[in-house]
């Protein structure tokens, strides 16, 4: 018999020469037939369209956003922020929302524990979309119409077509606020680092939570305070009733509420089944040993079976945080203007440059994932490390 | 040891006895365990409480709404308004007995109607062939399920002039026919395009394992919308010539590639449980690797992940809804466009439709789940024995 591996390295390389050539037919195909499709339409293909005036409105932005002067690469921008920012609220509700459900789910109390469960099947076995539907018609219903907003003073409204809040404008001197804020959140990160010392040296921690909460709302009132009394008010943009709807501050629209109540609980259900697996995965052995020392329940849930249940809870927890970034892309449905909706349904709809949009869209999703998953794999093997 | 046991100004001695105490209170018992369980702590009680109060609320209010002010009978949104009927009015019923051939079939011809009934029997019984663990020639089932049923179906829903079927256009599919063949066509593709990603996944050939990496987290990255937005408007432009694509099979290509390679994450989970020493075992009887992947690692393979893929296709049932925003008329789609209809223009049809939506795929979805729940039990069972 010959040596069998020099034949099978053959035909092994000559198998994956031919599979390349193949695709790199297939994928030049395509590209010609699309590119005489796009010429014959008298489409031009390249990005050079972002620069064109856009003269569409959006309904809510987070950057300046003026129809009349904005380009295409403005729509973008204010897409790529509203998703981020329903994303990051809903992230943040559901993962409280959700530990609070998953832990539910092991209460010792049975009306608690049936309570979560049914919470848990119901929302997880209807589709997203059928919910956001429901809320969506639940806000407008629950609210009072446009033509009679519910008031409180001259400050805020509440109707059909939104909450109006008065809206600070922290450019110039005022953005010492927002500095003020940061600076907050970076003396928590030294005071949790200096928790986490104490705790390993066997002394008492002090008070880290009332210290955190104070740092970081009464830096910045303190610096609001500083600035009004140094003459330098911070400006804010008050709500406005003008004659058909409310004009001016910051306006929270009804579809913005239905998308962040609607993701929100829906992805809660499936952070509560992973939480719930975290718990099941600690010992018994655990629970028993922090109640031989005496430790409450709860004290026994936050210092002992947490801490380690997160290892199990972070990995999946990470991919359902993707999943709603993905899913906030159902907001195409009831009208909040995400990435999906401004840029590959109205830019799109205009342009027609359809390859263009529909890659760079991609694209953005496909990055948040890479990122995603890179840190993970750096907080699986620290994880890993500490465990051996 | 305590530095303060052995300081004799810090020792502690009893000199007088202490105080007997109470009994203890009941341990045993109904009662005790109902206080020991719902009410041990003040917190715990205020949880009770509130939870019973909003069965209390609850419970009777859905109850009336279901059934007690129902309305059963009417032929417009006349009978289910309450200053018309003169009570309160709870859920339309008698809307959705006038649309229910509308949301089943949408604008397919009433005379054809057969045929997607036909259609779903015949799915019907080849999933209940695959799905009873105890029936005969489960093999054929699959033949049978992924073969045969959609040639089949393709014949009968689409018609062939030649066998005397009138043909149907797609445009005029609708309903829970449309959600029915989408998730059909998305699972009966992603299956075996999901088992060779996922056997590609592990191969050594680099070429063949970063191309199939690739496809996998490409589909994994972006939102099922953004796939389906991709098919609408970029399959066409890849074909050759004046050559277009079908307003149903665009979705359904996108969908297909999307869910396979969640199967392929599914599949290789449950190639990865197989021992390494299986493969090894079938080379040494001299299987080749083919025979040796084939026969004896992926049988072991997809039994263990049938609790996966049955939750897939959940996923993907639940998914099959977005396919409204590209178009076409899905069952949330049709019940959508059946309550705008301006002869039920009634309070209470909309609340009816959701309701009526939300039963209908909880019971699907909640069913599936089960099954997938009880499937992993009987695995777990085995393992043990």
């Amino acid at each position: 018999m010959p040596d069998p591996r020099t034949p099978l390295r053959w035909r092994a390389l000559a198998v994956q020469a031919l599979l390349i050539l193949a695709l790199a037919a297939l994928a030049y195909l395509a590209a010609s037939n699309a590119a005489q499709k796009l010429a014959r339409q008298g489409i031009v293909a390249g990005f050079g369209f972002l620069g064109r005036p856009a003269g569409f409105d959006i309904g809510q932005s987070l950057i300046p956003y003026a129809a009349a002067t904005a380009t295409y690469l403005d729509a973008f921008l204010v897409g790529l922020l509203n998703t981020l920012l329903v994303s990051g609220l809903a992230i943040g509700i559901a993962t409280g929302l959700g530990f609070a459900v998953g832990i539910a789910r092991r209460a010792e109390n049975p009306l608690l524990r049936a309570f979560a469960a049914a919470y848990v099947e119901l929302f997880r076995n209807l589709p997203l979309l059928l919910q956001l539907l429901v809320w969506y018609v639940a806000v407008r219903v629950a609210l009072p119409p446009a033509s009679d907003p519910a008031a409180l003073g001259q400050a805020a409204f509440l109707s059909q077509r939104g909450l109006f809040l008065p809206r600070p404008d922290f450019w110039g001197s005022a953005a010492a606020v927002p500095l003020a804020f940061g600076i907050g959140l970076a003396a928590v990160w030294l005071l949790v680092q200096a928790r986490g010392r104490a705790v390993a040296l066997g002394k008492k921690p002090g008070p880290v939570l009332s210290l955190s909460a104070l740092l970081c709302l009464g830096l910045p009132a303190l610096a609001w305070i500083g600035l009004a009394l140094a003459g330098h008010p911070v400006p804010v943009a008050w709500p406005v009733r003008g004659p058909y709807d409310i004009e001016g501050g910051l306006a929270v629209r009804p579809e913005f509420a239905a998308l962040l109540i609607g993701l929100s609980t829906y992805s809660a259900a499936f952070i509560a089944e992973i939480v719930r697996a975290g718990l099941d995965s600690v010992a018994q052995g655990q629970r028993e040993a922090a109640a031989a020392l005496s430790l409450s329940r709860a004290q026994a849930l936050r210092l002992v079976v947490l801490p380690q249940a997160m290892r199990v809870i972070v990995p999946p927890l990470t991919s359902q945080y993707l999943n709603i970034t993905k899913n906030s892309s159902l907001a195409v449905l009831i009208g909040y203007p995400d990435l999906v909706h401004v840029f590959m349904g109205t830019v799109l709809n205009q342009t027609n440059q359809a390859v263009e949009v529909v890659s760079l869209t991609m694209a953005v999703y496909l990055t948040l994932s890479l990122v995603t998953a890179l840190v993970m794999n750096r907080y699986n093997a620290r994880v890993a490390g500490s465990r051996a | 040891m305590n530095p303060d046991t052995m300081n004799p100004d810090k020792r502690f001695v009893r000199e007088s006895m202490i105080p007997p105490a109470p009994p203890p209170r009941r341990i045993s018992g109904p009662l005790a365990r109902i206080r020991a369980t719902l009410f041990p702590d003040l917190a715990n009680g205020l949880v009770t409480l509130a939870i019973l109060a909003a069965l209390v609320w609850l419970v009777p209010a859905a109850f009336r709404f279901l059934v007690v002010e129902a309305v059963w009978t009417g032929a417009s949104g006349e009978a289910c308004r309450p200053e018309v009927v003169g009570h309160p009015v709870g859920a339309c019923w008698a809307f959705i007995g006038d649309k229910i051939n509308y949301l089943a079939y949408g604008s397919y011809p009433t005379a054809e109607r057969w045929r997607p009934n036909l259609f779903f029997g015949l799915l019907a019984f080849g999933v209940a062939w695959m799905l009873w663990l105890g029936a005969p020639k489960r093999t054929w089932g699959a033949v049978y399920l992924f073969l045969v049923v959609p040639v089949l179906a393709y014949v009968l829903l689409a018609g062939a002039p030649a066998l005397g079927l009138v043909s149907v256009a797609t445009a005029l599919w609708g309903g829970l026919l449309v959600t029915v063949v989408v998730s059909g066509v998305g699972i009966v593709a992603a299956l075996p395009l999901g088992i060779l990603l996922a056997l590609g996944r592990r191969s050594d050939w680099p070429v063949v394992r970063i191309l199939c990496i690739g496809f996998i987290e490409f589909w994994r990255g972006v939102p099922l919308i953004t796939v389906l937005f991709m098919a609408n408007v970029m399959l066409p432009l890849f074909l050759p010539g004046d050559l277009t694509v079908d307003r149903l099979v665009r979705p359904l290509v996108g969908i297909a590639l999307f869910a396979s390679a969640y199967m392929a994450e599914v599949v290789r989970g449950g190639l990865q449980a197989i021992p390494a020493g299986q493969r090894q075992a079938a080379l040494a009887l001299g299987l080749t690797p083919f025979q040796a992947t084939r026969a004896v690692v992926l049988p072991q393979a997809l039994k263990i992940v049938v609790p996966g893929i049955v939750n897939t296709l959940i996923g993907l049932f639940k998914d099959t809804t977005l396919v409204a925003i590209v178009g076409l008329a899905d069952f949330v789609r049709v019940l959508e466009a059946a309550r705008a209809d301006p002869r039920w223009s009634a309070p209470a049809v909309p609340v009816t439709a959701y309701v009526f939506a939300a039963l209908f795929y909880f019971a699907v979805c909640f069913g599936m789940a089960r099954y997938a729940g009880f499937i992993e039990r009987r695995l777990a069972a085995g393992a043990v024995r």
